[in-house]
C-alpha cells in the first residue's frame, strides 16, 4: 500500500478537501466543456478565458472521485497565467507522464508532478486526465 | 458443496491471491466450459444449419442439443429458445419486435427505477415511437418492488410489464409470479430480464408464466457474445424479425421473402457457435452442483459478510436485507473510485459506479456505490479477505484525511 499511501498523501488531499479556481464564472469571454466519464459518473466542467495568448483564467466545476476533482484543481493553478502554448505544452507533457510515455523532463510540471504514481494504477489514469482534456478542448474550441 | 474444491474447476483462480467478488458483472469459467469451446474449434469448427457434409451435421446437432439443454434449464420448450448475443439483445428483440408493433398512444409500459439500463432504455424508446407511456412502479422503502405497488400501477392501459427478477444492485427477488399473474388479468404481457436470475436460481417459465425471459451466457460460467431469449410460441410466432439476411429466410423473391419460423426467423447470420455449446456446457455444470445449493450457499455468504461490516463504523450498507449474494455499500466520505483502487491492491475485483443503473444511484442518492457478489467459487476465506481489506481501506482513508 506504500505507493497508494504516496499517492494520496502529496498534493492530492490538499486540493481535494481545498480545491483551488473552483465555481465557473460562466460570463462572455469564458470557454466552457463539460465531460463526463459515464462509467463512473466523474463528471467535470471545465471553464478557460485566453487574453493576448495568455490562459488568464481557468476555473472548474464537477464531481467525482479524489483524484478527478484534485487533479482539476491542481491543473487550474498549474496552468492559470500561463501563455497558450506553454499550458498545452504543459498538458501534453502531464498526459505523457500518466501515459509512462517519453517526456521531455526539462518541462516544468509544477504541482502535477505528484500525479507520476497514477502509472501505477492503469485504471484510475482517467480520473486523472479528464479535466486536463477538457482544458485542451476548452483552449482548442475557443481558438 | 464445498467451494473449495469447486474453486479447482476455474483455471483464474489457480491465482490463490485473487478474491473474485464481481460475478454480477461477468462470471469466471470452469474448465469444462473453456474445453468445450476449444473442442468445437479443433473438432468440428464449422458452419450451422448449411453444409450438407457430415461435420457441418455434427456442428449443427451440438448447436442444437444446446438451445436443447438451455430450454430444459428453465423448464422451455426447445423452439421457444432464441439465441441472442446476451441479455441485453433480448431484451432490445422484443421491444424493437413485439413493443413497436403492439403499442400505441393509448398504451402503457409499466417499468421500474430497479432496472439495468438495459430493460428499461429499449422501452424508452418504443415509448418514444408509439407515444405509449412510460410508468413506473413505485419502489418501497428498502428498494423493493412490491405487488401491492404494483397494483397500484396496473391498469387496463397496461400492456407490457417490464421488470427484473433479481436486481443486479439490491440483489433482491421481485415476486414475478404474482405480479405476473394480476397482470394477465388486465391482459398485459412480462418480460422478465432473468440476467441476475438464471445463474444463481431455478427458473421454471411454466411455473412463473411469463410471456418473454431474457439471460447472458457470461453470468452463468458461460461465454461472452451468447443470451437467450424465451418467449411463449403464439407470441414468437405473430413477432415480426428485426434483422434480416442469411438462415432466417423460407423462399426469397425480388420483392418479398418469408421467414422460418421462430426461433430461426430471430436467428439471421451465423450464430455464435462454439458461444451455444460453450453455455450449453455451463448449463451442465450448473445442474450438476443444483442451482438450489447455488442459492443457498450465496446466501450463507452474504448473510455473514453483512453481519461482520455491521461491525465496521462508516460503512453504509444499502441492501442489509439482500435475498441473493450482492451487497451495495459504500465508505462514508470515500467516493468508490477511490475506494477501489485499495481493494484491488489487495487483489480483491469488485465493482464500483452505477452498474448500469443509474435510476436506482438518483433513487439511492448517491454519486456511485461500491459492489460485491457472491457465486459458487467463493469461500468464507474471500468473505473474511475482504472484510479485513474493508477494515483497512476505511482506516487508510481516515489516516489520509478524508
Ligand atoms: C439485471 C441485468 N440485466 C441485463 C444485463 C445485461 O446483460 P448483458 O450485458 O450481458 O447484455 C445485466 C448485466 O449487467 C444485468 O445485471
Amino acid at each position: 500500500m506504500d505507493k497508494l499511501e504516496r499517492l494520496y498523501r502529496q498534493v492530492i488531499m490538499e486540493h481535494y478537501k481545498n480545491p483551488r479556481n473552483k465555481g465557473l464564472k460562466n460570463k462572455d469571454g469564458y470557454h466552457k466543456v463539460h465531460i463526463k466519464n459515464p462509467s463512473c459518473g466523474d463528471d467535470i466542467t471545465v471553464e478557460t478565458k485566453v487574453e493576448d495568448g495568455i490562459v488568464k483564467e481557468v476555473n472548474h466545476e464537477g464531481s467525482g472521485c479524489s483524484i478527478c476533482c484534485s487533479s482539476a484543481s491542481v491543473m487550474s493553478e498549474t496552468l492559470k497565467n500561463k501563455p497558450v502554448e506553454k499550458a498545452l505544452q504543459i498538458k501534453d507533457e502531464y498526459l505523457k507522464m500518466l501515459m509512462d510515455k517519453d517526456r521531455d523532463e526539462t518541462v516544468e510540471l509544477e504541482d502535477a508532478i505528484a500525479y507520476v504514481g497514477v502509472k501505477k494504477f492503469p485504471a484510475r489514469i482517467k480520473c486523472a486526465s479528464i479535466a486536463w482534456k477538457a482544458f485542451e478542448r476548452a483552449i482548442k474550441e475557443s481558438e | 458443496m464445498d467451494a473449495h474444491v469447486i474453486k479447482k474447476d476455474f483455471p483464474i483462480l489457480k491465482d490463490k491471491t485473487l478474491v473474485y467478488l464481481d460475478t454480477s458483472a461477468s462470471s469466471l469459467k470452469p474448465n469444462n466450459v473453456i474445453d468445450k469451446i476449444n473442442e468445437y474449434y479443433k473438432e468440428y469448427g464449422v458452419n450451422v444449419h448449411r453444409g450438407v457434409y457430415n461435420l457441418s451435421y455434427v456442428a449443427t446437432s451440438k448447436y442444437e442439443k444446446a438451445r436443447e439443454k438451455i430450454a430444459s434449464f428453465i423448464n422451455a420448450e426447445f423452439e421457444e429458445i432464441v439465441f441472442t448475443r446476451g441479455a441485453s439483445s433480448a431484451l432490445n428483440l422484443v421491444a424493437s419486435s413485439y413493443g413497436l408493433t403492439n403499442l400505441s398512444a393509448d398504451d402503457e409500459i409499466i417499468v421500474s427505477e430497479l432496472e439495468h439500463h438495459s430493460s428499461v432504455l429499449p422501452w424508452q424508446n418504443v415509448s418514444k415511437i408509439t407515444g405509449a407511456k412510460l410508468v413506473y412502479v413505485p419502489l418501497n422503502k428498502a428498494g423493493r418492488i412490491t405487488v401491492e405497488n404494483f397494483k397500484k400501477v396496473l391498469t387496463i392501459h397496461t400492456k407490457v410489464v417490464a421488470l427484473t427478477y433479481i436486481s443486479n444492485v439490491m440483489g433482491y427477488i421481485t415476486p414475478i409470479k404474482e405480479i405476473i399473474k394480476l397482470a394477465h388479468e388486465k391482459g398485459a404481457i412480462v418480460c422478465v430480464d432473468a440476467a441476475q436470475a438464471a445463474p444463481h436460481k431455478t427458473i421454471d417459465v411454466k411455473e412463473i408464466d411469463c410471456d418473454f425471459l431474457a439471460f447472458s451466457g457470461h453470468k452463468m460460467c458461460g461465454p461472452t457474445g451468447i443470451g437467450v431469449l424465451y418467449g411463449k410460441p403464439d407470441l414468437l410466432a405473430q413477432m415480426p424479425p428485426i434483422e434480416f439476411g442469411g438462415d432466417m429466410i423460407d423462399t426469397v423473391e425480388k420483392e418479398h421473402a418469408t421467414w422460418k419460423d421462430s426461433p430461426y426467423k430471430f436467428e439471421t447470420g451465423t450464430p455464435p457457435i462454439a458461444e451455444a455449446i460453450g453455455l450449453g456446457a455451463a448449463v451442465d455444470y450448473l445442474d450438476n452442483i443444483g442451482l438450489k445449493t447455488i442459492t443457498d450457499h450465496e446466501k450463507k455468504l452474504s448473510a455473514y459478510t453483512i453481519d461482520k461490516m455491521k461491525e465496521i463504523e462508516d460503512i453504509e450498507i444499502y441492501n442489509p436485507n439482500t435475498d441473493t449474494g450482492i451487497i451495495t455499500f459504500n465508505i462514508k466520505g470515500v467516493h468508490p473510485h477511490d475506494a477501489i483502487t485499495y481493494f484491488d491492491g489487495d487483489n480483491i475485483s469488485m465493482r464500483a459506479g452505477h452498474h448500469c443503473a443509474q435510476l436506482l444511484i438518483k433513487w439511492l442518492k448517491v454519486p456511485a456505490t461500491l459492489r460485491i457478489s457472491f457465486y459458487l467459487y467463493n469461500t468464507v476465506e474471500d468473505a473474511d479477505k475482504f472484510i479485513k481489506s474493508l477494515k483497512n481501506a476505511r482506516d487508510f482513508f481516515k489516516e489520509v484525511g478524508f
